[in-house]
Order: structure tokens, then sequence, then C-alpha cells
């Protein structure tokens, strides 16, 4: 899949609502699928899905440019999809596969897509916050309107990283917008057993910058809340933090079922799924016909069979790529 | 003797302690509802209590921090970090507070503190969750390390790095949790620090190993015919056992060390500066460092199992220091790759 296929996968999902429907139903249909690849013990190592998390994925990616550098964590499948990436170097990446994102020497946790704006996705919570504000800093000393994104997980908001991030960039007045994916859980601890507050958005006061509330499982809500603080940050109005309140479907890893959580609290989660509610909503809005949902169900389906095929008929990651890239050339 | 996992081994040594010293407390991020991610500390809070069994929020800076200060002020914290590389974010409270409080108060305060991380390659968690790392600490005078290198290894020395008065690092080899073997518990399985212990009896060669390579090690000499290894499981990284070493090589006359990380400024270059200038003359080899190459640990299976000694290599490489005298290329060198 070529650099065409890539960007014509983002123009989709920044144009289009009924696309952004159809990329949320890629990408949980491409966690199921990996989950199913792990379980079925086509995979090696682990990894982190992001079932219930799609209407975040999908609001950054039709909100963000290809040039505002955004950077996400290990649970980055979603966000890499909705960014452009294709199922299959995603995949392959999973798969330690010559046609991995990376040549398939790094894996699921480590991401990368330079040309759709992806920096190497961090497995160190915390580590992309400060990073995100850097990218910020380019932009604003180069003066473009260029701006940046920052990703992260209830949990980080715990760690260092995310004061010391979000005090600079509101020091500097950097164009970054920090979203916070608060899904609950940071692996298998509620957050309230981690976390004083309930809303994470709170802290914001502490460095000066609004702190808003976005409820993340309705993707127009979301692209709404990434566009404004986009805008904010482009026109020198400095950093946002969004919280998007959403759920964590999958167990934290490859090997959690998830018992801890409370019965029921699926459940209640699952009523407002964010793509059986966008569906909802595009139907009756008379977006989506009587039968296209199915349509995209089958489409979504074929595109993953066919990208397993593809990813299953490349070779794996070579010795040469091991050794490779560990210095630029000078 | 009790036959159980590493982990479980881990817990027996945690609980002992705790039950021994009521000032033994653990903490870390998921180890006391969930009993650990790895299972090393499963049972505790339900036999001790949420006040001494804690779970953190994801704040090592605040948890080491926290570690330090109640252990200056008369507790035994152990702390646990998940995986080795999280302890970058914290390193300061390990190597430059833990490691200077009983120099910098002329002796007044100690700083009895336990900070275990898990390590290692082999588990496909790729190139930020599989470095071993103990070069973070290994230049901090002040800090003890160890490395484990399975279940009686992690009962004993453990034991011994929570009794310590001093900051100490206990490094787990992550694939080995799952692995079984008797263990001694109680006075008697106790490992004291600073002392390597011979694995095999051999004696044209001394193999050094510590951690997850101890068994590679240990593989690899079972496998020569042509010729009979010492192995010796180091244990101690730092302070390490110097005489037990010298004298051991000494006698053998050749030394070979295995090491699980990048060859450049591995434990193993310390111990074969230190060898070859006390034995100058007196080795009938060059010293022999088995290492990974210079490179982030890939993710793929393949690459990951060759990124590490295996023992097929490391008899090699053996076979090939007694047959030619000189110190053989590693793989990737012979391979003309330059890391
Ligand atoms: C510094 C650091 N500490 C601990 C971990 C282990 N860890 C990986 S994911 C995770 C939970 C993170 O929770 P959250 O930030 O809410 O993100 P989520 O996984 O829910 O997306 C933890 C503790 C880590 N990767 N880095
Ligand atoms: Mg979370």
């Amino acid at each position: 899949m070529g650099d065409a296929d890539r960007m014509e996968r983002r123009r989709a999902v920044a144009a289009d609502r009924v696309a952004r429907y159809e990329r949320m139903v890629e990408i949980r249909a491409f966690e199921d699928r990996v989950q199913g690849l792990f379980a079925e013990g086509r995979v090696h190592g682990t990894t982190h899905t992001a079932q219930g998390q799609e209407a975040v994925a999908v609001g950054i990616a039709a909100a963000a440019r290809p040039t505002d550098l955004v950077t996400c964590t290990y649970r980055g499948h979603g966000i890499g999809l909705a960014l452009g990436m294709t199922p299959e170097v995603i995949l392959g990446e999973i798969m330690g596969r010559e046609i991995g994102c990376v040549g398939g020497i790094a894996g699921s946790m480590h991401l990368c897509d330079r040309e759709l704006g992806l920096l190497p996705t961090f497995a160190i919570i915390g580590a992309g916050i400060p990073v995100a504000a850097g990218a910020a800093l380019t932009a604003q000393v180069r003066g473009t309107d260029d701006a940046a994104i920052g990703v992260f997980g209830d949990g980080a908001a715990n760690i260092g990283a995310f004061h010391e991030g979000l005090n600079l960039a509101a020091i500097w007045n950097l164009p970054v917008v920090f979203i916070c994916e608060n899904n609950q859980y940071g692996e298998y601890s509620r957050i309230d057993l981690t976390t004083p507050i309930e809303d994470l958005a709170d802290r914001a006061a502490s460095y000066g910058i609004p702190g808003i509330i976005v409820d993340g499982q309705d993707p127009d809500q979301t692209v709404e809340a990434v566009s404004a603080a986009l805008d904010v940050a482009r026109s020198g109005g400095g950093p946002t933090l969004l919280e998007m309140k959403t759920y964590r479907y999958a167990g934290h890893s490859r090997a959690d079922k998830a018992e801890y959580r409370p019965e029921g609290e699926f459940e209640r989660w699952y009523e407002r799924d964010p793509i059986n509610t966008f569906r909802a909503r595009l139907e009756s809005e008379g977006l989506l016909a009587a039968g296209d949902a199915d349509g995209i169900d089958e489409r979504v389906a074929a595109r993953l069979k066919a990208a397993i095929e593809v990813v299953e008929a490349s070779p794996p990651a070579t010795v040469d790529a091991m050794f490779g890239n560990i210095y630029a050339p000078v | 003797m009790v036959r159980m996992r590493m982990n479980q081994a881990v817990a027996a040594a945690l609980g002992d302690e705790m039950r021994e010293d009521p000032d033994v407390v653990v903490f870390g991020e998921d180890v006391a509802v969930a009993g650990g991610p790895f299972k090393t500390s499963d049972g505790l809070l339900e036999e001790f209590g949420p006040s001494r069994v804690r779970d953190t929020p994801i704040s090592e800076m605040g948890f080491l921090g926290m570690a330090v200060g109640a252990a200056a002020s008369g507790l035994r914290p152990v702390a646990e970090i998940m995986f080795i590389e999280f302890l970058g974010v914290a390193l300061d409270m390990v190597v430059t507070e833990a490691g200077k409080f009983h120099f910098l108060s002329r002796g007044a305060f100690t700083c009895p503190m336990t900070v275990r991380a898990s390590i290692g390659a082999g588990l496909g968690f790729g190139c930020q969750h599989s470095q071993t790392m103990e070069n973070w600490m290994s230049h901090a005078p002040g800090l003890k390390m160890v490395m484990l290198s399975g279940p009686q290894s992690a009962y004993g020395l453990l034991r011994s790095a929570i009794r310590d008065p001093n900051p100490v690092v206990v490094l787990e080899p992550r694939a080995l949790y799952g692995g079984r073997g008797q263990v001694t518990t109680g006075a008697d399985g106790i490992i004291p620090l600073g002392e390597a212990r011979r694995v095999r009896e051999g004696d044209d060669v001394t193999v050094v190993s510590a951690g997850a390579m101890v068994k590679v090690a240990l593989a690899a000499a079972e496998a020569s015919q042509d010729w009979s290894a010492e192995v010796i499981d180091l244990q101690t990284l730092i302070p390490w056992d110097r005489d037990g070493v010298v004298s051991a090589v000494r006698r053998t006359g050749r030394l070979v060390i295995v090491e699980e990380s990048p060859y450049t400024s591995g434990w193993g270059t310390e111990i074969a500066a230190y060898v070859g200038a006390r034995l100058f003359g007196e080795l009938r080899a060059p010293v022999l460092r088995i290492t990974c190459p210079d490179v982030p640990v890939p993710f793929g299976r393949e690459l990951e199992q060759r990124y590490m000694p295996n023992p097929g290599y490391v008899t090699d490489q053996i076979d090939q220091l007694l047959v030619t005298g000189r110190a053989p290329d590693p793989w990737w060198v012979g391979e003309g790759r330059s890391a």
C-alpha cells in the first residue's frame, strides 16, 4: 500500500463523517482480529488494544493536519489507522514482518509514520507529553501554523512528565493540544484507586490553561473539540487539555481478562458504544441508508482479510533491519 | 525444600521478610490487589494488609522517593519497578539520593531500601521493555546490585537485599519468572551478597555469567565433549566477588564472560579488565566476552533469539577460543556488521 493510499485514507477521515464511521468500524474489527491472532498463537509478544476508544482516534485524525505531529502511546493501533496508516503496515509491525511500518523490528507498541505526522509511539508512560510540547516548540520557533498533539492515558496524569510538560507548554504558550484518553483504568487499577479527583481536566487549572471534558464516545464531539483546541493553538492561544471520557473494552494487554471490573460496568458503557450510536445518528440523518452499514461491515471484513494475507506473505524482519538505523548517517 | 517458580520464590522471600520484620513494606504498580503484574507479590496484601502492601499510581519518581524517605526514617521498603526501563524516570532517587544518604550524613542515616525490577529480552516486548540496564546503577558507589538466576537465587538474594542496611537493586530476568526449581526457604536459603556461586565444576575454562545467561552458560558447558568448563553465577554485580572470580580463573587459566546486554560497557567489561590486570601473565588465552550486539533489542521472535547469546553460540565461541588460543569475533562482526 503506497503513500497515496495512506494520504487518501487521511483525507477521507478529515472530509467525511461516513468515512469516519467506516474507520471506526475498521479499528474495532482490526483490534478484535489482533486479539484473535494472539489467542491463536500467531503473534508473539504483547499487545494493547483500543476497542471502545475509536471516537477519540477519528476525532484526532479528522481535526489534525498531517503536518501536526502527534505523540501517542503503546495503545496506538486505532490512532494509527485513524491517521491513515493501513491495516497492512500496522499488522505487519505487530507480526514482526518486513511490511510493518518499522520493518517488523519494533512490534505492537511502536508504530510510526512520519508523513502522517505520527512520531514513534511511546511505551514509557508520560514520555510523549513533553515530546509533543517539543514538537510545538518547533512550530513556534519556526513561525509555522502547525500544532502538536500529545495523547496519553488517565494513568499518565500521575507521572511527573505530565506536570512538567503541561507547565512548560503553558509558560511558553506552545501550540499543543494535550488529549487524555480517560478510559477509566491504568492497567488493572481503576482510576479512583490512583487518582483523588474525578475529572483530570481539572488539572489544567494549575497550569492556567483550559481544561475541557469531552464525550469521548461521540465522534462529532471529539472532532469538534480537537478542532477548536487546534485553532486556539495555531492562533497563538497556547495549549489546551482535553479530557476524553471513554472506556477500554478489552483488558489492559493481551494476557488480561479484566476480571477486576465491577459487574455491569462494561454493559453500561456499551449502551453508549461509539460505533452503534454514531451509526444510528447517521441513519437518522439519512447519511446511511438501510443496508449501508452492513455493506461497510463487509467491506471492512474483506479489507482486513486481504491485509492479513498480505502480511502473512511478507517475510519476517531481517537481521539487516536489526542493524540498520542505529545511527543517522553523518 | 519446596518446588516453586521464580516469581513464587520472590513472593516467598518478601513474605518471610515481612513476617520477621514489621518494618518491611512493599509497594509498586499493581503489586497489591493484583498480586503483581508478574505475580511476584501474590498473597501479600491478604496476609499483611493494605498498610504494608500498597498499590501506587504510575509515579515512579514519587514512590521511589518515598522509599528513600521511609528507609531513612526506619522502614525497610521494597519498591517494584515493573520493567527496568521505567526506572529511567526515577533514577535520581536511586542513584543520586539513596546511594548517597549514608555518605552525606557522615553515617547518621542509612537507606535500607530494595528496588526490584524485571529485566531482559526474550518475550517479545520490544526495545523499550527488554533491556537490562544494570550499568545505570553500576557507576554509583553506595548502591549494591544483584541479578537473579532462578528460584533459589531469587529467594536467597532478595532476603539478603532486604536485610542489607544499604540500598540494593534486585534485577529479575523476566523470562525466568515462570521457571521452576527446588528452593530451600528459611535461614538456610539466604544467600549472602557479594559472593559468586560455582554452579558447575570444570578445568579448562571459567565461564562467568549472571541472570538469564547462567542457564545458557550451563547448557553450553554441558554440550561440549572437548573441554570442561567451570560455570560461575556472579549473583552480586556490585560489589562483585573479585577474589572468588580471580581464584577460579587462576586455576583454569581462561575466562569467558556471558552477558545479556550490548557489548559496549557491559558488566563483563569490568570483570575482564580486572581479571586481565590481576592475572596478567597467568592467562592461557585472552579474556572472551560473549554478549549481545550494540543494537536496540529487536521485536521479532527469531531476531530476538538471534540477539541474545544462546547455548550453541556460546559453545562455538568457547570452542574457537580453545582451539585457536585467540578470542573469536562475535557473530555480527563475522558477518561484516559494524555494530
Ligand atoms: C514509566 C512507566 N511506568 C509503568 C509502565 C507500565 N504501564 C504500561 S501501561 C500502564 C497503564 C497506563 O494507563 P493509562 O495511562 O491510563 O493508559 P491506558 O493503558 O489505559 O491507555 C502502565 C502502568 C510504563 N509503561 N511506563
Ligand atoms: Mg487508562
